[in-house]
């Protein structure tokens, strides 16, 4: 290893170390109690030889890493067709999810859909219906964006209270990744808007190829913005689970109207009223009235280390408060971590600017003594929006919303350095 | 061509394609096939098809959703959605029901097995009685308890308003106090604290 590579690491820790006044506790090296056999003897892989380049032709993580995993909780739905899993956030850093641990929900299952079997159809108030096979789709102009989806019920079992001890429970009905497709308003304009006339009034019916349809309806100015029909994901086809060939994007709205397995596009003059823009996706307040069409995700944030799954096991020093931030308005600007529950905050180091409607890695370099800790971060975004507390939440809307949780999340660290999920005043 | 650059990629939908794919219902009915049914009907084929996830009277069975009741709980602690209590218009039953039920059978029930069942379940709920016949002509003029319960998204007015604004970074409350534990209820999967 080169020492231009040590370097500026090792100016980050001292400049980190000092700004905090903890630079000789933080700097320190500790004494070997005797030499290190993993040094001194001969280690089976530095003697003898590695898997050949034939022996993985497609390659899953190394088995060390096999607690980086969906899960799913069981008492959460009737059966795990019509389910959510949620993504091992607290073990990821970065802002690309892996695909294959991004969480997946369906209403029906994923489906096993063919490219040659795949048809997208447009109809409705255009000026020539169309069907477009799979390979249609990949002659037109492209784009290429990074986009958070996350499911409109992220959070939403916090809601009563604190209820699951992990971020991966709490927050992993998430992932971020890189798109490939189509924008919709390059098809709509192939099928002809002309019919369609004002666009003020007109709506977009969308619906999966799967038996539970997944249909909403999206109104035509988000439709002619940035929605994509997309078919590649972090460079790849998207997986079965995630929509295969074929999904819809909405940048920074639920991720429910990201219709899966997408076989049709429908220009109305009107809304459906689905059952899953009425049933469900619908969030009632106290009063037992019920607000509709909450499309857009608010800004939010997550500590994902230290947390619940990823506590503190390396004694006191230096820690890196770690986490990811998102805003479906557009760009996170800040991110502030408070250690006492909310009484004072420190602004973190985003690891990049923010993006549009995408997920912000922050980092907080710290050192740690085992005193315990209140960790809280909380979201800023381009819009001026400050991710409120769960309390703020509640005295506007109640404890029945069931979606659009974007509350601050508590973990409370302790002194042996295990961390829960905790509510607090 | 007003709306933009053609390709001229796709194919023309054919009627039939059309016919077949968009069955979408709207509140005001458009969409509805011809047919009828009614709640007498109705039950038969609702024990055959439905009653084994959501009860012989639509009451539901264990985690499987509930179709009928909780009139009146919607401001309650523990709010019971149901079509009876909060759906806003049949016309969403109708299209649900044939388009994505049975689970695991979807889109096997005929158009008037569809009414008839639709039937049963706005009996179940006391919106119909049991001869009513619920037809294309008929389903859009049953209005719903909860059809006047939705407003459109506020939070512009009710949250941003207040949230849009510069936030306190030092002595911001007097005090903080723990007032709930997730490790007390004890409902987080094993596998999540077996690792690491």
């Amino acid at each position: 290893m080169s020492t231009e590579t040590k370097g500026p690491s090792r100016r980050q820790f001292l400049t980190s170390a000092a700004a905090l006044g903890a630079g000789t506790v933080a700097a320190t090296a500790t004494q070997a109690a005797g030499p290190d056999p993993l040094i001194t003897e001969l280690q089976d892989w530095a003697t003898g030889l590695g898997a050949g380049v034939d022996e993985v032709p497609y390659g899953l993580p190394i088995r060390f890493e096999d607690d980086v995993v969906r899960r799913n909780v069981e008492w959460l739905t009737a059966d795990t067709i019509s389910s959510i899993n949620f993504t091992p956030i607290h073990a990821l850093d970065g802002t690309i999810t892996p695909q294959g641990c991004a969480f997946e929900r369906h209403h029906s299952g994923a489906i096993e859909l063919a490219k040659s079997d795949y048809r997208l159809m447009i109809n409705g108030l255009v000026d020539r219906p169309l069907v477009f096979s799979y390979e249609d789709l990949e002659r037109f102009p492209r784009e290429q964006h990074v986009y958070f989806c996350e499911c409109a019920a992220n959070t939403g079992m916090e809601w009563a209270g604190a209820q699951l001890n992990g971020a991966q429970f709490t927050h992993g009905m998430i992932h971020n990744m890189e798109y490939t497709g189509v924008p919709l308003r390059t098809l709509l304009a192939e099928a002809g808007l002309d019919a369609a006339g004002d666009f003020a009034d007109k709506w977009v019916y969308v619906e999966g190829a799967d038996a539970s349809s997944n249909g909403r309806s999206i109104p035509m100015e988000k439709a002619m913005d940035d929605v994509l029909v997309a078919f590649k994901a972090n460079g790849e086809a998207l997986r079965k689970e995630h929509g295969y060939p074929v999904r819809l994007v909405v940048p920074g709205w639920e991720g429910n109207m990201w219709v899966k397995w997408l076989r049709r596009i429908e220009v109305m003059d009107g809304p459906v009223e689905s059952r899953e823009e009425t049933s469900k996706y619908t969030d009632t307040l106290a009063d037992g009235t019920s607000r509709k069409w909450t499309w857009v995700m608010d800004a939010k944030s997550v500590i994902t280390s230290p947390s619940p799954q990823a506590p503190i096991a390396h004694g006191h020093g230096p820690l890196v408060i770690t986490g990811m931030a998102w805003s479906g308005h557009g760009k996170i600007t800040r991110v502030d971590v408070s250690k006492d529950g909310g009484i004072t905050w420190e602004t973190a180091r985003l690891a990049a600017p923010g993006t549009d409607k995408a997920l912000t890695r922050f980092y907080l370099d710290t050192t740690w003594t085992g005193e315990e800790m209140l960790l809280q971060s909380r979201a800023m975004d381009e819009t001026g929006y400050v991710q409120p507390t769960k309390a703020q939440l509640r005295e506007v809307r109640g404890l029945n919303s069931i979606y659009h949780n974007n509350c601050i999340q508590t973990w409370h660290v302790k002194a042996n350095g295990e961390a829960e999920n905790v509510e607090v005043s | 061509e007003a709306t933009g650059l053609r390709f001229g990629l796709g194919r023309a939908a054919l009627p039939e394609e059309i016919a077949a794919w968009d069955v979408d219902v709207r509140p005001d009915g458009s969409g509805l096939p011809e047919g009828t049914g009614n709640a007498w009907d109705g039950e038969a084929l609702f024990e055959d098809n439905c009653a084994s996830c959501h009860g012989s009277f639509a009451e539901g069975v264990g985690n499987w959703p509930k179709l009928a009741g909780g009139d009146g709980t919607l401001a309650d602690e523990d709010p019971l959605k149901t079509v009876g209590s909060y759906w806003p218009y049949t016309s969403t039953v109708w299209d649900y029901v044939h388009r994505s039920m049975p689970f695991g059978g979807a889109q096997t029930l005929s158009d008037d097995d569809v009414y008839a069942i639709v039937a049963y379940i706005l009996y179940s709920n006391d919106i119909i009685d049991d001869e009513f016949e619920v037809s294309h002509e008929t389903l859009p003029t049953i209005e719903l308890p909860n059809a006047d319960g939705f407003i459109i998204d506020d939070r512009a007015e009710t949250e941003y308003s207040q949230w849009r604004a510069e936030p306190c970074m030092e002595n911001c409350k007097d005090g903080v106090e723990i007032t709930m534990r997730a490790t007390v209820l004890d409902v987080t999967p094993d596998e999540a604290v077996e690792e690491s």
